[in-house]
Order: structure tokens, then C-alpha cells, then sequence
């Protein structure tokens, strides 16, 4: 074939408007391919966090009420195996020494001495359980600040429960199904033998637009969720307005559970 | 040509022959019944348009790399909207979309997976923790 400047320019223009439809056809061929997102009522945080005001809770006469541990581990199907070395516990009441065993002095005001403390995972800025993971199954989700599980991959090593200095993972030493004793939720998922778990901070609830279980059941509005990162979000105007205190701060791992007592 | 020792290689290789072909004939007119999964559920019935999340066959053969990809969004990326190829939305959970239409999972997800012989039971490991809707029986 003959080459001269004329031809040479008309397969140039076919070829440039050729690149030139390429953006137009991936558009609309995508259009046909599926497509995931977030519930459009999802809520969103760049690093959900918790402030428990332990005096509100204190305050309410009935002292057995354990709403939003009930609420919890009814929501998420969380077994009761009933002994100390099985126990499976996304939200439970731990002592003031336990809870804040470097803070605590010997001379307490009578207040704090007996009465139980509200703890789950803190939910950590640098969560220590993410570092020692083998297989990644538990991951900060950087969307939302959430230390996650993804009970899929968790092999039962145990690592992270070893790494979390707050005792809020907990393992499946046998298959936890016969041991749920409330009603069965069928809209979550249980667990296996051998792997560990722990509280979500209701993830699941969040992509529907509502807020954690706990949070929601708590009768007396000691349990306040919010954003950490957002200066008008209910947690920071409680911080800003109350002395609160984390659990084990100097560890560096960051928790995002607030404590006003 | 001659063989040596015909006397006993023709009647050993012919005991060779029926060993070998053993499971064929003895095995022949046995075969299970291909699978029927159901898909008689009032989910299903009230549908106008009976079509899943992708075409029959395609779900036939990836539902599992469907659900894969469904965990990995849902768990691992956060989305847990589905839009279908025909612009349906889907919620992406197994025991909350899935589940919600195929209702009868002894008479759907079963049939097949114990036809082809699944391991641990014959059932993937989805119910070890995901919770199967109850069966009136």
C-alpha cells in the first residue's frame, strides 16, 4: 500500500477518536456490570467511640440491670457456656481494679469500690490484636475506625486474645449453637468451634442506620455513641463537658471507650 | 506367535479386565437421580418475575464465587448493597437475602450439594455459623 501524508493522518484521526470512545464505552458497559455500596442510611464515622458515664448507670436503683448486656448477647447470638474459662462476653461488668488496675489507689471514694464497671472492646486507634493477626481475620476497618472480625478466616490461634490487654476477645473452645440459651436471632450469624470473638460495635446495625444494641437498650442514656473525629458529635460534647478516663492509656493503643465516673 | 505360560496369563488377564471395569458394570442402572432443587417457597411464589440475583444458569454454577465476593464486600470492604446487572437491589447476606426467598434449604441448597458429595457431611460449612431458616415439617 502506498503511504503518503493523506492516509497516513486519516488512520491517525480513526485511531485518536477510537482512544477518544474508550472512557465512553467503559462508562456505559459499566453501567450493565454490578455495582456495591452502602445502604444509603448507613451511618458513618470516621472513628466511632463510646462514652460510658458510669455514674448514670450507678445512679438508677435497680443494681441488677444488665439491659445492655442482655440486648447485646441476645443480638448477636452469644452463647452461654457457663464456666469461667469458656465464657464468651462481647459487653460485661468487670470491677474498678480489674477495669483500671494502673489507676486505682488504694483510697477510693466509697463509690467506685463495689460497684461493677461496663466493658467491651475498646475499639482501639492502634489495636494490638490487628498487629499479632496471622491471617488479617480481624482488621481496623479504615471507614469506620471499627476493629473488626472476619470469623471466615480466623484459624483459632488465639494470638489476639494473647495481644488485647483488655480481655475483650473471647475464644469458641467448643461449637457455641447449643449453648445459645435467649432467643435465637435469625437475622445474625453464630459462631464456630475455634474462633475467637468479640463486640463489633454493631456494624451491621450502623449500615441500617442504627445505633449498637447496647446503646439503644440502655434505659438511662449511659451509653453515648458518636463520631470521635466530629467536634458536634454527642461523645465529644460529653468529653468536653465531663473528666473522663480510658482504660490503660499509657499501652499507646489508642481506646476509643470513654469512661465518666 | 506363541505366548509362554498361556494357561496363565489369559485367564489373569482376564481377571485384570472384570477387577478394573468392576465399578462400571456393577454400578450401572444405580445412578442417583439428578438433583431437583426446589423452588416451590411462598418467598418465591409471590415473585411476578421469577429471576435470582444473576441469570439461572450463571447462579447454577457461581453461586459461590457469588457469595465470596459477597463476604469479602460486606466484611471485609463495608457495602452491603448489591445492584443486580438488572438494576434490582439486593441486601448481601446469606442468611438475610438469600435465605429470604430460598427458604427450603433441605429441599434446595441440599439436594445438590449431596448429590455432588460435599465434604463434612455432605453440606458446605455456611451453616456451621450462619443460621438456616426454620422448616416447617
Amino acid at each position: 500500500m502506498e503511504s503518503n501524508r493523506r492516509s497516513f493522518l486519516k488512520i491517525g484521526g480513526i485511531c485518536a477518536l477510537g482512544l477518544g470512545a474508550l472512557p465512553v464505552t467503559k462508562a456505559l458497559a459499566r453501567k450493565a456490570l454490578p455495582q456495591v455500596s452502602d445502604f444509603p442510611e448507613a451511618l458513618k464515622a470516621n472513628q466511632w467511640a463510646m462514652v460510658v458515664d458510669m455514674k448514670k448507670c450507678w445512679e438508677q436503683a435497680d443494681r441488677d440491670c444488665k439491659d445492655c448486656i442482655l440486648a447485646c448477647h441476645q443480638y448477636h447470638n452469644v452463647p452461654d457456656i457457663g464456666t469461667i474459662k469458656e465464657e464468651i462476653k462481647w459487653l460485661w461488668q468487670e470491677s474498678y481494679h480489674d477495669t483500671f488496675h494502673d489507676q486505682a489507689t488504694k483510697f477510693n471514694i466509697a463509690n467506685i469500690e463495689h460497684n461493677p464497671i461496663m466493658v467491651l472492646c475498646n475499639h482501639c486507634t492502634s489495636p494490638p490484636c490487628v498487629r499479632v493477626c496471622p491471617t488479617k481475620a480481624t482488621f481496623k476497618d479504615k471507614k469506620s475506625g471499627i476493629v473488626k472480625m472476619d470469623y471466615h478466616r480466623c484459624i483459632g490461634c488465639r494470638f489476639c486474645m494473647a495481644g488485647c490487654p483488655y480481655g475483650a476477645r473471647s475464644f469458641n473452645f467448643r461449637d457455641p449453637i447449643p449453648y445459645i440459651k435467649t432467643e435465637l436471632n435469625m437475622a445474625y450469624p453464630a459462631r464456630e468451634r475455634g474462633v475467637v470473638e468479640k463486640c463489633s460495635f454493631c456494624t451491621e446495625r450502623l449500615a441500617r442506620g442504627l445505633f449498637p444494641a447496647c446503646v439503644e437498650a440502655c434505659r438511662h442514656g449511659a451509653l453515648t455513641f458518636g463520631d470521635i473525629t466530629d467536634a458536634d458529635s454527642p461523645v465529644r460534647k460529653l468529653l468536653a463537658e465531663n473528666y473522663s478516663i480510658k482504660r490503660r492509656p499509657e499501652l499507646g493503643t489508642g481506646p476509643n471507650v470513654y469512661y465518666i465516673i | 506367535m506363541k505366548i509362554y505360560n498361556a494357561k496363565l496369563i489369559i485367564p489373569g488377564l482376564l481377571i485384570f479386565v472384570v477387577m478394573v471395569t468392576f465399578p462400571i458394570w456393577y454400578n450401572k442402572g444405580s445412578a442417583a437421580p439428578p438433583p431437583e432443587p426446589s423452588l416451590n417457597t411462598p418467598a418465591i411464589q409471590r415473585m411476578a418475575e421469577k429471576q435470582c440475583v444473576l441469570p439461572k444458569d450463571q447462579m447454577r454454577t457461581d453461586h459461590m464465587q457469588l457469595l465470596n465476593e459477597w463476604r469479602t464486600e460486606v466484611v471485609r470492604n463495608g457495602n452491603r448493597l448489591y445492584v443486580a446487572w438488572d438494576g434490582k437491589e439486593y441486601n448481601m447476606s446469606l442468611q438475610n437475602e438469600c435465605m429470604r426467598c430460598h427458604s427450603n434449604k433441605s429441599e434446595f441448597c441440599d439436594t445438590c450439594h449431596v448429590y455432588a458429595g460435599l465434604k463434612s457431611g455432605s453440606q458446605p460449612y455456611c451453616w456451621t455459623c450462619h443460621i438456616a431458616p426454620k422448616e416447617n415439617k
